[in-house]
């Protein structure tokens, strides 16, 4: 079938390593403007928030990371979904290579909103429904990786961390919300909702321009990775034999 | 069934079970997750007695007292149904003034004042410039800002 050529192709490792080498750059540089404007907008523009100053600004650090927490953890899941079902070996390599970039940007997430939370909520943290399970998600990373270098053998690394990223995925939509469901410290979403955002255009746009900057940077970092990832994989194949004899 | 429709069957599956599992057991755990109770809710005795537990709302307009001779602060938090009256001894946290959504941490005395051993300010989603607020507040009738939207 035609439509599904697309899918058979992402199956390949040459073509997705030659794919994920011509986009990387791409991403990287509009990564590389999204961010700049967003950051110069959002610390220098944008004006003081009424009640937190200039505190507020670390809202164009902490809601982008935040973000990409959970979109890295979906992107995760879904190709960990995808290797399980189909037995793509690339897709397990897509799971493995997003791992430590969604745990990062967890990391950050928790540490921005914890030097934002002393100042303004009055405590570094606490155990309220958001940043509980957004710590949860960082210990979901923590045990895929830990679970993945746990087996000698890669094919049983791949399947069995790809079923505790299945079982995890259920904690992406809790951590939206559970601002929400709860009662909780943690303010509700501004931006991530269906009602128009509870915040001017002049603090708004480099808001949205650090979110698309954020995502195009995990776009980047996961073509390199995956190209590493596949690498190592493919260490033994005669096509990239053939690439590095041509060198 | 071919081996591989077996396999999105089980993938499935394992996401149904574990999202009616979790489901379940936050409904079952509904009022436990939640970080505070309302005002509403403490005066109607629906809070663990003799326990320590978190009460929020908005902090009513002009009830905000020092104590003479110490450092002690009262001042009445509402949902605009029910009042409960806060006894707080410490420093309050920078977003801390009156209208604004609170959290204390404490428990109820015998006169049904909660003395708190830990107060925290409540942000709202809401971000705006100063000049903004000013404004909003100036307008005649309109909603001015602070003062969080939700109060349960």
């Amino acid at each position: 079938m035609a439509t599904w050529t697309w899918f058979h192709r992402l199956a390949s490792p040459p073509y997705v390593y030659r794919t994920a080498a011509t986009l990387t750059p791409w991403f990287a540089v509009v990564a590389a403007l999204a961010i700049g404007y967003g950051f110069f907008g959002g610390l220098v523009l944008a004006p003081p928030d009424y009640q937190q100053k200039d505190a507020f600004r670390i809202i164009y650090v902490h809601a982008p990371s935040a973000w990409l927490s959970l979109l890295a953890y979906t992107t995760l899941a879904v190709a960990a979904a995808v290797g399980l079902v189909w037995r793509m070996k690339v897709a397990h390599a897509v799971a493995a290579a997003a791992a430590p970039i969604g745990a990062s940007f967890t990391f950050l997430a928790l540490l921005t909103g914890s030097l934002w939370g002393k100042p303004m909520w009055g405590t570094w943290w606490t155990w309220d429904a958001r940043l509980t399970s957004e710590l949860i998600l960082l210990f979901l990373y923590l045990g895929y990786m830990a679970l993945r270098s746990a087996f000698d053998d890669r094919q049983r690394a791949d399947r069995a961390s790809a079923v505790l990223a299945v079982v995890g995925v259920v904690n992406v939509p809790i951590i939206h919300f559970s601002v929400t469901w709860w009662n909780s410290l943690h303010q509700g979403s501004t931006v991530m909702k269906l009602a128009k955002p509870s915040m001017p255009g002049s603090m708004l746009w480099p808001l949205l321009a650090s979110f698309l900057g954020f995502t195009l940077l995990f776009a980047a970092l996961l073509c390199v990775r995956l190209r590493a990832e596949i690498l190592e994989r493919e260490r033994q194949a005669s096509w990239l034999k053939s690439i590095v004899e041509k060198r | 069934m071919t081996p591989r429709r077996k396999r999105l069957l089980l993938v499935g599956g394992i996401l149904v079970g574990v999202g009616l599992a979790t489901g379940v057991a936050t409904m079952a755990f509904r009022e436990n997750l939640s970080y505070f109770y309302n005002p509403t809710q403490v005066t109607e005795g629906q809070v663990p007695r003799g326990r320590s537990f978190r009460v929020g709302g908005l902090v009513t307009k002009g009830s905000l007292k020092r104590v003479p001779g110490n450092e002690e602060v009262r001042f009445v938090v509402t949902d605009l149904n029910r009042d409960v009256t806060v006894a707080y001894t410490g420093v309050l946290p920078d977003l801390f003034r009156e209208g604004q959504g609170i959290i204390a941490h404490g428990r109820l005395d015998g006169s049904g004042v909660f003395v708190a051993d830990e107060v925290l300010a409540k942000h709202d989603e809401k971000y705006m410039p100063p000049e903004v607020a000013q404004s909003l507040k100036k307008a005649p009738g309109g909603a001015g800002p602070g003062g969080e939207g939700k109060g349960t």
